[in-house]
């Protein structure tokens, strides 16, 4: 407690300071001018405009009209796009938004979709709610434990504890009979919600699984514009300033990291239903590194690069794995992909999302901004 | 100085007494004791590796001392942490600029004001718009005369603009003790001047520890002195007492008396 109502009185020492701001009444609380002046100019790009929100807009009315016109292949190929841009948007809260690069991301999907099928009845269709809200548990305690002991490390030590504990999530379900083992477990009746949303019927999975992108997008979109969000950029930029300020960083840390394991849990939980089966390679360390590299593809700071990573990277291995297009390099996808990756990288620094500002700003050449 | 239960004037916020720290077998800081009070500049002067730097650090909670206590208006705070004691009102700025270049100059001072109610639930609204923390943030810019670039990102401010900057996100915490870690450092003589005169405004409210290279500056600007050789404290006074101890000529003023 602040043994005295913190009075700031910054207003006098403004006085004293000789009126620096032309214009503005010496000692003056309120802003110059509530109508423009550099205040204005600092509050605008918070201001959610028009122009950002239409892109998502369009882009999730195009989605949501597939499966009118699309083919089967067509609308698999869509939900699984779909499916890991929520598990790459969760990892960008961590990754791209707080900067907490975690190498086990794929333990938390891995728990959503075992936990989506070991905990379903044994008879019957579960009730989707709570089977959902059970996957999302379950990984956000998981994420609760991992979190609360990896969090104390920091950098490339972060990276590997996050590793480490993604890795024995792994073996759990790998070399114990609790999920079948390394051959993994079926789900066989899909969740529903009677009368409502049966997701044994294609398109009904379909829109769930928009429905569950646009969720999470919106979830995320609103939260990185609040004070948590904001926080969790400063704790990105500067942790130790932000711990001068009064910031129990850690805290907030943990909660970032928790709700980023839900939100992985839910990917987990849609891929469970639409498989039927989940087996241990879900949580390898692999998966967590495709889903980093996604990210690192579309734009890692951005919601929109998440998103759009998933996108290309699935379109990317799709096209290197199909014999039609590419003949017998088509078992080689792995060299052609990555070497892909290789120059997308070594191009667009920004990434994808950040290409066109790169292209604008070709003419000129790279100033040194920092002085430091 | 250590009898916490003697009676020390109201003003006294910040009272540490035999603070110490060693790293390893070396006493960086060896049994110091301190005052700040309101309406005081508290200016600390020594020689680089007296220990001034990790003073303020135990000061602000960075750094947990080996021994010794700290109290803020009279409650031991000396194992809070260092978010605890920012929102308790110690603010600090640090000797080596430290903001976040790639925020604009207002939501650095804006998210350190947020500190003072962070709201984490409340993730539907928008922290820019925040009532709170954004006219907090304009009047502790408007403090340091940095108005004119509250707009622009933080990382292209001048030198002194990153200083002015420093000591506005400290005033945006509001705070009630200000431990500010060499703030004229590579300052313009105008911009020293405009900083002399915010200190000497700040002070009527808060109490100030200084640390400082800039002589001429501690001692027109200070009401108390303490001057630091090896970790120790040697002499603890009014700036005219200080001028004329023969020990602080010897230790440090040497040949600058």
């Amino acid at each position: 407690m602040t043994p005295n109502p913190g009075r700031v009185n910054v207003s006098a020492a403004a006085a004293a300071t000789g009126g620096v701001v032309a214009g503005a009444p010496a000692g003056s609380i309120v802003p110059p001018s509530a109508g423009g002046g550099p205040w204005a100019a600092a509050s605008r790009p918070g201001a959610p405009s028009i122009a950002s929100m239409l892109v998502p807009l369009i882009g999730l009315a195009l989605l949501a009209s597939v499966p009118f016109f699309a083919g089967e292949y067509l609308q698999d190929l869509v939900v699984k796009i779909v499916i890991l841009a929520i598990f790459a948007l969760s990892l960008e809260l961590l990754a791209g938004t707080t900067g907490l690069v975690s190498l086990g991301h794929a333990a938390f999907l891995g728990i959503g979709a075992y936990a989506a099928v070991l905990l379903a009845p044994k008879t019957g269709a579960g009730s989707l709610p709570v089977m959902l809200a059970l996957s999302m548990l379950c990984a956000a305690a998981y994420a609760l434990f991992v979190g609360a002991l990896s969090l104390r490390t920091r950098g490339v030590y972060f990276i590997m504890v996050t590793l480490a504990f993604a890795q024995m999530a792994y073996f759990i379900f790998h070399d114990t009979k609790l999920g079948g083992g390394s051959d993994g477990i079926y789900l066989n009746v899909k969740p529903m919600l009677a009368g409502v949303l049966d997701l044994k019927d294609r398109n009904a999975f379909y829109f769930f699984a928009l429905g569950a992108l646009a969720v999470t997008y919106g979830l995320l979109a609103a939260l990185l514009r609040s004070r948590f969000g904001h926080a969790l950029a400063g704790i990105r930029v500067n942790e130790q300033r932000m711990r001068a300020a009064g910031f129990r960083t850690y805290g907030y840390k943990l909660a970032a990291f928790v709700l980023a394991g839900a939100l992985a849990g839910l990917a987990g939980f849609l891929i469970a239903v639409r498989d039927g089966f989940v087996n241990p390679e879900m949580l390898a360390w692999q998966e967590s590194g495709t889903v980093l590299l996604m990210l690192i593809l579309g734009g890692l700071g951005h919601l929109r690069g998440a998103v759009l990573g998933a996108l290309v990277f699935t379109l990317l291995k799709e096209l290197y794995s199909s014999e039609g297009w590419v003949g017998p390099l088509a078992d080689h996808w792995q060299l052609t992909l990555g070497l892909t990756i290789i120059a997308f990288v070594a191009t667009m620094p920004k990434g994808l999302i950040g290409l066109p500002a790169q292209l604008r700003r070709r003419p000129r050449p790279v100033e040194a901004a920092d002085d430091e | 100085m250590s009898d916490a239960a003697a009676p020390t004037s109201d003003r006294v916020l910040l009272q540490a007494a035999g603070l110490t720290r060693r790293f390893g077998g070396l006493a960086a800081v060896q049994n110091v004791s301190i005052e700040l009070r309101r309406g005081e500049v508290h200016a600390v002067i020594g020689t680089n590796g007296a220990g001034k730097s990790t003073l303020v650090n135990m000061l602000s909670g960075e750094l947990a001392p080996s021994d010794g206590t700290i109290r803020l208006a009279g409650a031991d705070i000396t194992r809070w942490s260092q978010p605890k004691r920012a929102r308790a009102g110690i603010g600090r700025s640090y000797q080596r600029t430290n903001i976040f270049n790639e925020f604009s100059v207002f939501e650095n001072a804006r998210l350190s004001a947020q500190a003072a109610h962070q709201r984490v639930w409340a993730f539907w609204q928008g922290a820019r718009r925040c009532a709170r923390s954004g006219p907090v943030a304009e009047s502790a810019i408007d403090a340091v005369g940095l108005t004119r670039h509250a707009g622009e990102p933080a990382g292209i401010l001048s030198h002194g603009g990153k200083r002015q900057l420093e000591i506005a996100m400290c005033l945006a915490t509001r705070p009630q003790v200000l431990l500010l870690d060499e703030p004229l450092a590579g300052m313009g003589a105008e911009e020293t001047e405009r900083m002399l005169r915010l200190l000497a405004a700040l002070k009527a409210e808060h109490a100030v520890l200084l640390v400082e290279h800039d002589m001429d500056a501690v001692f027109r600007i200070a009401d108390r002195i303490t001057v630091m050789v090896n970790g120790e404290v040697i002499a603890t006074d009014v700036p005219d007492a200080i001028r004329r101890n023969a020990d602080v000529r010897v230790a440090y003023l040497g040949e600058d008396a």
